[in-house]
Formats: structure tokens, C-alpha cells, sequence
């Protein structure tokens, strides 16, 4: 302990010295590990866009989920018509590159709910919606639509895949929540996820209101509307409410409505 | 403990002086990342490795720091070691990073890495401040892994994600306790994990501190 490391001076240089080698340290990690990164954030999100249409593999290795994606389209879609838009609009090259979740956050990108029409309780929506449509001779076969809304403890960001009649259901996901585990936590289970597949979303008559319910106790096999009603999650009343409003709010005109509506009489 | 061999100072944490059990040190992780094992191992092998390196950097540069901003230069050390790890993990095990989430930053605040680097590497050459790194970091794993062992066996019926207890969600037999998927329930696994330590080895149950006295006073009857 000699008295010389205990000037102002010293004590200085050691911060400095210690500042510019943990910095550079930090930012060579940083700088060296961003394409891996970028590469695994990129593949995260396509392959929970296949989980929910149901064309992802287990253990798929990274270049099948790539050549899977390969067949979906990217597109940009404006709520507000329900036509699709081109990236340079929002102000973007690829239509991939475009994030609709912090467009939301971007007043000149997004619009606030009064609290009377955000059943699904978030808050601001994006003008502008990013969706994946897969197309085979010039027919549509799939499209995969974002959505996402508030269930108890968080906002649950999913994606919902329709067949080519915009009605059908095909598969549905969350890839991001914070529910209770093993209650609103079983939003992830397979089986629970299975028995969405073949419902529909509407009517045959009424092809703007959505009528998707959960309901409590096991679906009615008697039931007139069954093939819109799937069995809520148990133990999960908040959970499942939350569920089915967000589903309904994204299914509804002031979301896909209107570009499903457009889609299947062929418009778009 | 100037006269301590490798041995000791790696193998002591484990059970002898387990930062956790004994020291009650590093409670907030063990709470929040070990209802499965899978996840379990990525967090202490990082907790591993920021111990570790961070005591070998404090203990290699322990002469040059200046007294009155000794803690400010280790805190800046982990810190920058736990971003390493972090950037690490989301480029090699995405899916892992995803669910350690902010716990991997919270490894800065965690007291088995500050304490021992102002503690054991402050005072001790650089190949000793190592491998008590290394084994702290172990002492910190073999509870965590113990907790997170029944935590997943009884909460999820399953052990590093394959399903051992096929649970009735999945068409099989078992009723989850959703408890054990619940941070509080990580309370109880620690306690009762340091009750049966502590009767395995008497001699680290603390001196209570103070005794009640008899009743003396009479009162009405």
C-alpha cells in the first residue's frame, strides 16, 4: 500500500485507462457478434411465421426454415383501405425490414385507440400492418397475419394463419407473453393450439364481425356455432378473455377485416 | 486466508462455504431462472465465467487500484465482462438468452461476483482469485441445479425439457404443481436444501444471537 497510488492524479489515470479498455473490450464484442445475432433475431421471427402455419419441422435446421420462408410473400398492408402498400411509403427498401410493433410507437405511423374501441388493450395501432402470403400458381393458399393484445400480466404477440378462403383457420401462436406459467402460460400448448385448427373466424353471411369465443367447460359437440368456439384455458379466465378479444379486435374492421373482405372477392 | 492451497479455495465453495447456503448470497437468480434445467446450466455457467474472469482481472490489477474508487473499478470490470457474456449468448444461444432475458444483466448485481472481488481477489494473486472464481461460481451452480432439478421434475414433469412425468394437459398422468413453476417456491427448495446441509455439517449452523429470557414477571390470574 504505497501512499503514491492515492493522489487525484493517479486515481484519474486508473479510471480513464480502466474506461478505455472495458470500452473497447464491450465494443469489439458488440461489433464482432452482430451478424450472428442479427441472423438468429431474423430466423426467430420467420420460424415462429411457419410454427403458426403450421409448416415448421421439429428441429428444423436453419436453411429449412429458410427455404420454407422463401415461399411466403412479405407484404405491407394499410389497415385503413385494406390494400397493400409499397416499403418506400412507410419509408423502407424491403418490406421485411419494416417492424409494425414500432411503427405503433411513431405518431406519424400509428393512431391512438380511445379506450372504447381497444378491446384487445394496446393502446396505438400502426396505420400499416406486416403480413406473409403464400401463394401456389398464382392462387392464394395461406396468409399469415400479426397480432397482439393484452392478456393479465403482458401483451401477447402472436400470429394467426388462415387457409386460402381468409376464414378458415390453420394454426395460431404467441412467440412473446409473460403469462402465469402452467395457467395463461399454456397459450403455448400444443394440444390447446391444435384445437384451433379448421375453426373459422366468421360467418358465411357476415364476413365483417369476427365470432371467435372461448368458452369455459369443453366446446358443446351440439352446438350451433362450435366451429367458432375453442375450450378456454383453465385456471386462465384473464388469459383466455384477453385471447379472444385480441383475436377479434385484429379479425374485426378496424383490423383485417376489411383486407379479407377485399382478398377473397379477389380485389387484392 | 493467506495460506490457502488451489484445492481448497476451488472445492470449499461447494459445500464447506456455499455462497448461497452459507453466505445467503445470490437468492434474486436462483428465484427467477431455474424452472428448467436447460436454462438453469446456461446461468450458472455464465455466473461461472463472470466470477471467474472478473476475479482475475481485479486480482491482476489489484496493486494499481487506487483505495477510493476501488469498488466503482470492480463494478466497472463485471459490468463489462456480464455485457460480453450477454452479447455471447444472444449470438451462440439465442433461444437460452430469450428466456434468461434480463437476468444475464442482472449477473452485475448479483453478490457472489462483487463479493468475492472485493473479498478474495483483492488480497490474493491472480491463479488463486481464479480459481475461486470458479469455484464460487460452482457453489452457486450446485444449488441452483438442485433447485431447478425439482423444480422441473414436479412442476413440469420433465427434466432438461423431456418429459419424464407425462403431464394430464398432454393426455398423460401427472398434475403438474404449479406452485414449483412459481418463483416462492424456490424459497422453500433453499431452505430445506440448507436445513438438510446444515445437518449434514453441524458445524455451519450460526450461533443464535441472542436468547429469550425466562418469564419472570407475574401477570393477572
Amino acid at each position: 500500500m504505497s501512499k503514491a497510488k492515492e493522489t487525484v492524479s493517479r486515481t484519474l489515470i486508473v479510471a480513464l485507462a480502466l474506461c478505455i479498455v472495458c470500452s473497447v473490450v464491450v465494443s469489439t464484442a458488440a461489433v464482432m457478434l452482430k451478424p450472428a445475432q442479427v441472423t438468429n433475431q431474423n430466423l426467430d421471427i420467420k420460424s415462429n411465421i411457419l410454427a403458426a402455419a403450421g409448416m415448421l419441422p421439429a428441429g428444423a435446421s436453419a436453411a429449412e426454415i429458410e427455404e420454407q420462408f422463401q415461399r411466403f410473400d412479405v407484404r405491407l398492408l394499410d389497415l385503413d383501405t385494406g390494400e397493400y402498400v409499397e416499403p418506400q411509403a412507410v419509408g423502407f427498401e424491403d418490406a421485411m425490414k419494416y417492424d409494425m410493433y414500432r411503427a405503433a410507437s411513431d405518431p406519424a405511423l400509428s393512431e391512438t385507440l380511445a379506450s372504447g374501441e381497444d378491446p384487445a388493450g394496446i393502446k396505438r395501432r400502426p396505420n400499416v400492418a406486416k403480413i406473409f402470403t403464400l401463394s401456389e400458381n398464382g392462387e392464394l393458399q395461406r396468409v399469415v397475419l400479426p397480432v397482439h393484445g393484452y392478456g393479465l400480466w403482458s401483451t401477447l404477440y402472436g400470429f394467426v394463419s388462415l387457409e386460402g378462403d381468409a376464414n378458415t383457420i390453420e394454426g395460431l401462436g404467441f412467440y412473446a407473453h409473460a403469462e402465469t406459467p402452467g395457467l395463461g402460460g399454456e397459450v403455448d400448448n400444443p394440444r390447446w393450439k391444435q384445437q384451433w385448427v379448421g375453426k373459422t373466424v366468421y360467418d358465411v353471411d357476415n364476413l365483417i364481425q369476427p365470432q371467435i369465443r372461448l368458452v369455459k367447460g369443453g366446446v358443446d359437440p351440439n352446438d350451433q356455432n362450435k366451429e367458432h368456439k375453442v375450450d378456454a384455458l383453465s385456471g386462465a379466465t384473464l388469459t383466455s378473455r384477453g385471447v379472444e378479444q385480441l383475436l377479434n379486435y385484429w379479425m374485426g374492421e378496424n383490423g383485417y377485416a376489411t383486407f379479407l373482405k377485399k382478398l377473397r372477392q379477389g380485389e387484392v | 486466508m493467506a495460506d490457502t492451497s488451489a484445492k481448497q479455495v476451488l472445492l470449499e465453495p461447494i459445500f464447506s462455504n456455499n455462497p448461497i447456503a452459507l453466505q445467503i448470497l445470490g437468492i434474486c437468480s436462483a428465484l427467477a431462472v431455474t424452472t428448467s434445467l436447460n436454462v438453469t446450466i446456461v446461468m450458472c455457467i455464465s455466473v461461472i465465467a463472470v466470477t471467474a474472469f472478473s476475479n482475475l482481472a481485479v486480482s491482476l490489477v489489484r496493486t494499481q487500484i487506487p483505495n477510493s474508487i476501488r469498488i466503482i473499478v470492480q463494478m466497472t470490470i463485471i459490468a463489462s465482462l456480464v455485457i460480453v457474456v450477454d452479447q455471447v449468448l444472444k449470438a451462440y444461444a439465442y433461444e437460452i438468452s430469450k428466456q434468461l432475458s434480463v437476468f444475464v444483466g442482472l449477473i452485475i448485481t448479483n453478490c457472489i461476483v462483487m463479493g468475492r472481488a472485493e473479498g478474495f481477489a483483492m488480497k490474493n494473486g491472480p491463479w488463486l482469485s481464479f480459481l475461486d472464481g470458479i469455484g464460487n461460481g460452482l457453489g452457486y451452480s450446485v444449488l441452483l441445479l438442485f433447485v431447478a432439478f425439482f423444480r422441473e421434475l414436479l412442476g413440469a414433469g420433465s427434466l432438461f425439457g423431456v418429459s419424464l412425468m407425462p403431464v394430464v394437459n398432454e393426455g398423460g398422468w401427472y398434475i403438474p404443481n404449479g406452485l414449483l413453476l412459481l418463483p416462492p417456491s424456490a424459497f422453500f427448495i433453499i431452505g430445506l436444501a440448507i436445513w438438510g446441509l446444515r445437518a449434514w455439517k453441524p458445524e455451519q449452523v450460526e450461533v443464535p444471537e441472542y436468547k429469550m429470557s425466562r418469564h419472570k414477571a407475574k401477570e393477572a390470574f
